[in-house]
């Protein structure tokens, strides 16, 4: 393994950038993913889902399915068990474990295309396939509503008849409920000092309406469960998951089951993003093979990812901001109504309280609606909700800017938020680097070369993301050659078992190939929070430093023996244990590892984090692009993304990480987008037509780490992996404005709605 | 046990179908003519074998024509102009020299089908059959005055292409048909021609239209000999645009000219307004393929 050294960093190990553990597995198809297991007596099992978006179910008759040769079960909602309300938290989402049962196999109504209604076991796949067709569904099909506006409307069909606005009029407080029935499912308010009064008084006021999309993460890995209810009542769910204590506490709760009963084995992934949190067909794998004794495997197909798994919200959004002639922002509004999909659960209030972070405001209201409409339920996607709000926000401040007459940065530099500057929500910042990343991109090479061209123009926005803290669980074990095993809880995306196993090899003084990182499973390992909300490497890498901490405090007992001194006079000190009596007694790590065995056994330890110090973090990007005026094409000429990474812990997955969400930011931009018919189908559910952007269509994504230190972590670590996502949409928005002369307000900019602004225009 | 013949909602595996290798055209013919729609020919099986797939249609019975000398061929002389068999596949058509410098519209269309990995399989001929309204080598091929030749169990007949096409799907062959290659009239003097197409993104896309022009100058250089313009994408068919193509014949290269032309080509255009893009958006696409194919074209032509 190689560890390129950084001059930069102030570490041996941390800042660097070894290849990964798992690299080798991935490159050469030896890594297990979920579809890769066989288990005796398997059974493949395939979902039916609804042909429509909104139908009452009105009777399944499955015995023509089950009567069909090599069909061993069929299960419908019948099986469930009844699930009661409850709130689960999934770190970054929330949602409720009775409509999870619901999601998993509809209930009495189906309120999207593609709701599972019905599940096969048989013996091979076709035979699943085939029997699908003789369960006969009775439908009542009744209107959908599509878009939050349609929801809203006066008279709307109601998706679920007994819901109520839940009416959050603050922070941590369940707020109010209405008591009407409504497709608003709950709206949350941030507000400070006069806003009304603040824009009567200001010398420009921006205010622009904005519509976007539902988009999806698009990993490259369908979702797959295998489940196995042994006969003494043990359930085993081998899954793609991002998480896998959050997979068995869903399904606990599903089937009534204690979750000591629940094994859940976390394979390795194919891309997450947010959108591998929820278990869709875990409960379901389960209820088949406890119905036929054998273990029953089912994998999604690309179709069924786009229709039936959690893209992110469409939405509908305003903003409004004002400023004086000095460049400082009177007052913002900010209005967002969010899809949730067919169950509540938006992530607008994320949106809501990221969107002015890098601003010091006096003057604000922000409002924000979790709408359901008849598509699929939302799930995570990368700093969830965070992106549409700063599209909205970040453009607006653009054209304040313009109509000020001033530097988009400069207008920023001058509002940024501080250390001890309180945001929206009123959680107060603490060491944070807006300042840091505006001036970084002001000295940026990017932003000092001027852009020349026809019809060519550059954007700039900035994007901020609360990061997750979350528990987790580390284990880390000294073996007698003077390697190190480590297991940890948390599912590996990303690189995460190489980033920990670095925190572990700068605390040891050896090198990250000394270690041995391993993700455990939910009887191997205490519990650690999903991999999400760029909390890995922060919190688990808390874990796994405090793990090999009382590794060493326990081999400096080993070394007092031996010695025959006291453990607090052992010191370690680069790799080696050292007596403060006596300087001619020292041993190195590795030697001491070797002599475990004769002086009490074998070490090992594990330890959990749960931290509250998260490192949250601002990211800015610069975005040149040219616009073929004639076909409405858009061409990314150039884009530099810029992050207040903390001190980086894997130099290159850090700059990868922001390279990562850039791309998928300017996919959502561009052309990225849930295209419906009028009766809710999602016409484009191939990657062919999802239009995704391929390495043909972007330039290389520059990277500038901005390195402040997050106070919260011994290396000062902050979370890096969602940021990168929320400056895009606004980048490209107002660097084609510069090009063109023309806002658009409309997601995604493709060239047909291109075409159309430019002849209005006209 | 009866042979299962699932159909796939994008399943795993094909359903069961018998494969023959006939080693001439008659043989393959015979087959054809016995099973009707329950065969169904391969070439390079980029189109068949994903519609297989997906369930798109039910066969007993898939012809490889690999195997056929005749649908191999790539051939070219003054007299008969270019022979491509109708199982040539991409790749050797736009690595073949004489393909190369004579007919660089059919350069421009085989080489942006689908991927590198894709054209050292898919076939124009198989474009052909497959009809699909945005198949990306149509136009080119009805803009250079192709013509298919087809064999059936009453004999051989060539079909001008631009009267090939019938709907999404559908042509002129009968259910004994097949294909048996495509022939193209040597290029007159000063002569050029040149495909585009349009997407979103650069790669892997469906055209949101596509538009091939053919141009024949005077000696000089400066004026239209005559121009056939062909659009895709923008209807069931491709369609030949004569008119926009007639109407140049004699006149003067200039910008306004070629505008009459591509003016002319959108009244052909007939879309639909789908998630690839809408009817305003194509009819205007069209008008810039068609002025931007001529101005390449009389590149071309100018050598
Ligand atoms: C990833 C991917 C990308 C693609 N990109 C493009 C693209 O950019 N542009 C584009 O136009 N197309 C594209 N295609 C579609 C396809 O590759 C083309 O249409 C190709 O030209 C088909 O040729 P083939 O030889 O593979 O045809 P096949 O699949 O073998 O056959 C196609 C049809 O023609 C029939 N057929 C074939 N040969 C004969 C014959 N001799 N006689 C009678 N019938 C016959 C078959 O029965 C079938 O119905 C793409 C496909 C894929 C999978």
């Amino acid at each position: 393994m190689t560890s390129t050294s950084n001059p930069k960093s102030k570490y041996n190990v941390v800042g660097t950038s070894p290849i990964r553990h798992d690299v080798l597995g991935r490159v050469t198809g030896k890594a297990k993913y979920g579809v890769d297991l066989r288990l005796t007596g398997m059974l493949f099992g395939k979902t039916l889902r609804s042909p429509h978006a909104h139908a009452r179910i009105r009777k399944i008759d499955t015995s023509k399915a089950e009567a069909h040769p090599g069909v061993r079960a069929v299960v419908t909602t019948s099986d469930m068990p009844i699930v009661n309300d409850e709130v689960a938290d999934f770190g970054e989402t929330m949602a409720n474990y009775r409509l999870l049962a619901e999601l998993c196999l509809a209930n009495g109504k189906v309120l999207y295309k593609g709701h599972a209604v019905a599940a096969v076991a048989a013996d091979d796949i076709h035979i699943a396939e085939e029997a699908l067709d003789l369960i006969e569904v009775e439908y009542e099909v009744l209107p959908p509503v599509l878009t939050v506006q349609q929801a809203m409307a006066e008279g709307a069909p109601l998706l679920h008849e007994v819901m109520t606005t839940r009416d959050v009029a603050a922070r941590f407080t369940r707020g109010t409920d209405t008591g009407v029935a409504s497709n608003i499912a709950s709206r949350i308010v941030f507000q400070g000092g006069d806003p009304e009064a603040a824009f009567k008084n200001s010398d420009v006021v921006v205010e622009r309406e904005f519509n976007t999309k539902m988009v999806h993460q698009g990993y490259i890995e369908p979702h797959n469960e295998t489940a196995f209810w042994a006969p003494d009542g043990h359930l085993t769910i081998w899954t793609s998951t991002q998480g896998a204590f959050g997979v068995r506490t869903q399904i606990s709760k599903t089937l009534g089951l204690p979750e000591a009963h629940v094994k859940v084995i976390p394979m390795e992934v194919g891309g997450g993003f947010g959108g591998k949190i929820r278990s869709y067909m875990g409960p379901t794998a389960a209820l088949l093979s406890k119905k036929t004794g054998r273990p029953v495997k089912i994998v999604m197909n690309r179709k069924e990812v786009f229709e039936s798994s959690g893209p992110t919200s469409g939405s509908n959004m305003r903003a409004k901001i004002g400023a004086n002639k000095d460049g400082k922002i009177t007052a913002a509004e900010v209005y967002l109504a969010y899809e949730a999909g067919a169950y509540p659960g938006s992530p607008v209030a994320a949106g809501a309280s990221t969107c002015l972070s890098p601003y010091n405001l006096e003057n604000f209201f922000v409002e924000g609606l979790d709408v359901v409409v008849n598509k699929p339920q939302v799930s995570a996607y990368r700093a969830p909700g965070s992106p549409g709000a700063a599209l909205a926000v970040e453009t607006v401040i653009d054209e304040v800017a313009e109509k000020l007459g001033i530097d988009p940065i400069d207008f920023r530099l001058k509002n940024a938020t501080k250390e001890g500057d309180r945001q929206v929500s009123g959680v107060v910042f603490p060491r944070i680097g807006c300042v840091e990343v505006e001036e970084a991109i002001k000295n940026s090479d990017h932003y000092n070369t001027p852009l020349e061209g026809k019809n060519r123009g550059r954007g700039t926005a900035m994007g901020w993301w609360f990061n997750g803290g979350n528990a987790s669980t580390a284990m880390v074990t000294v073996n007698s050659d003077g390697t190190v095993g480590l297991v940890t809880g948390s599912v590996d995306l990303a690189g995460t078992r190489t980033a920990i196993s670095m925190q572990v090899a700068e605390v040891l003084g050896i090198t990250p190939d000394e270690i041995y990182p391993s993700v455990g499973d939910t009887d191997s390992i205490g519990w650690t929070g999903p991999s999400g909300g760029s909390r890995t490497t922060f919190s688990t890498g808390i874990a796994a430093i405090q793990a090999t901490n009382l590794v060493l405090d326990e081999m400096k007992k080993r070394a007092a023996l031996l010695w025959e001194t006291q453990p607090d006079d052992v010191t370690f000190e680069n790799n080696s244990f050292i007596s403060n009596k006596n300087s001619e007694d020292t041993i190195s790590f590795k030697d001491l590892a070797g002599k475990l065995m004769g002086t009490g056994g074998p070490v090992s330890a594990s330890s959990t984090s749960n931290p509250t110090q998260v490192g949250s973090a601002f990211g800015g990007h610069i975005c040149d692009v040219e616009v073929d005026t004639d076909t409405g094409k858009v061409t990314v000429l150039r884009y530099t993304a810029l992050q207040d990474v903390g001190q980086a812990a894997h130099q290159s997955y850090c700059e990868s990480q922001v390279q990562g969400g850039a791309v998928q930011g300017i996919g959502w931009a561009l052309n990225e987008e849930y295209y419906y018919t009028d009766d809710g189908t999602m016409a484009n559910s191939t990657f062919l037509d999802y239009r995704m952007p391929t390495t043909l269509d972007l330039p290389m994504i520059d990277t500038i780490l901005v390195e402040v230190p997050n106070p919260g972590h011994p290396f000062g670590i902050r979370g890096v992996g969602e940021v990168p996502i929320v400056p895009p949409l606004a980048a490209v928005a107002n660097a084609i404005a510069d090009a063109i002369g023309v806002r658009l307000t409309e997601l995604p900019m493709n060239p047909g709605s291109i075409l159309a602004a430019l002849k209005d225009k006209k | 046990m009866q042979a299962v013949n699932t159909y796939l909602r994008g399943g795993v595996a094909l359903q069961d179908f018998e494969f023959l290798s006939p080693k001439t055209i008659e043989e393959a013919v015979s087959i054809k003519a016995a099973a009707g729609n329950k065969a169904r020919a391969l070439a390079g099986g980029t189109d068949v074998l994903v519609q297989l797939k997906v369930g798109r249609f039910d066969i007993d019975q898939l012809i490889d024509m690999k195997n056929i000398p005749e649908l191999n061929e790539l051939s070219f002389s003054e007299s008969d102009g270019l022979t491509i068999g109708a199982a040539v596949p991409c790749y050797k058509i736009y690595e073949d020299p004489t393909v190369r410098s004579s007919y660089p519209c059919i350069v421009d269309s085989s080489e942006l089908i689908g991927s590198i990995q894709i054209q050292g399989r898919a076939s124009l001929g198989g474009n052909v059959v497959n009809s699909s309204p945005s198949g990306d080598s149509l136009p080119s091929l009805i803009a250079l005055n192709g013509s298919a030749v087809i064999q059936g169990t009453s004999g051989t007949r060539s079909v001008p292409l631009e009267e090939f096409f019938t709907g999404p799907g559908r042509n002129v062959m009968t259910e004994d048909e097949l294909l048996v290659s495509l022939n193209f009239p040597a290029p007159s003097k000063n002569s050029g021609a040149a495909f585009l197409r349009f997407i979103p993104r650069n790669e892997m896309d469906i055209a949101v239209a596509n538009v091939a022009s053919s141009v024949t100058l005077t000696a000089d250089g400066k004026n239209f000999e005559s121009a056939r313009i062909s659009i895709g994408a923008v209807g069931p068919t491709p369609y030949f645009a004569k008119d926009a193509g007639d109407l140049l014949a004699g006149q003067e290269v200039n910008d306004e000219n070629i505008a009459k032309a591509a003016e002319a080509a959108k009244k052909y255009a007939s879309p639909i307004t789908d998630m690839r893009g809408t009817i305003e958006q194509r009819i205007h696409l069209v008008g810039v393929l068609t002025k931007r194919t001529l101005d390449i074209a009389i590149q071309r032509a100018r050598g």
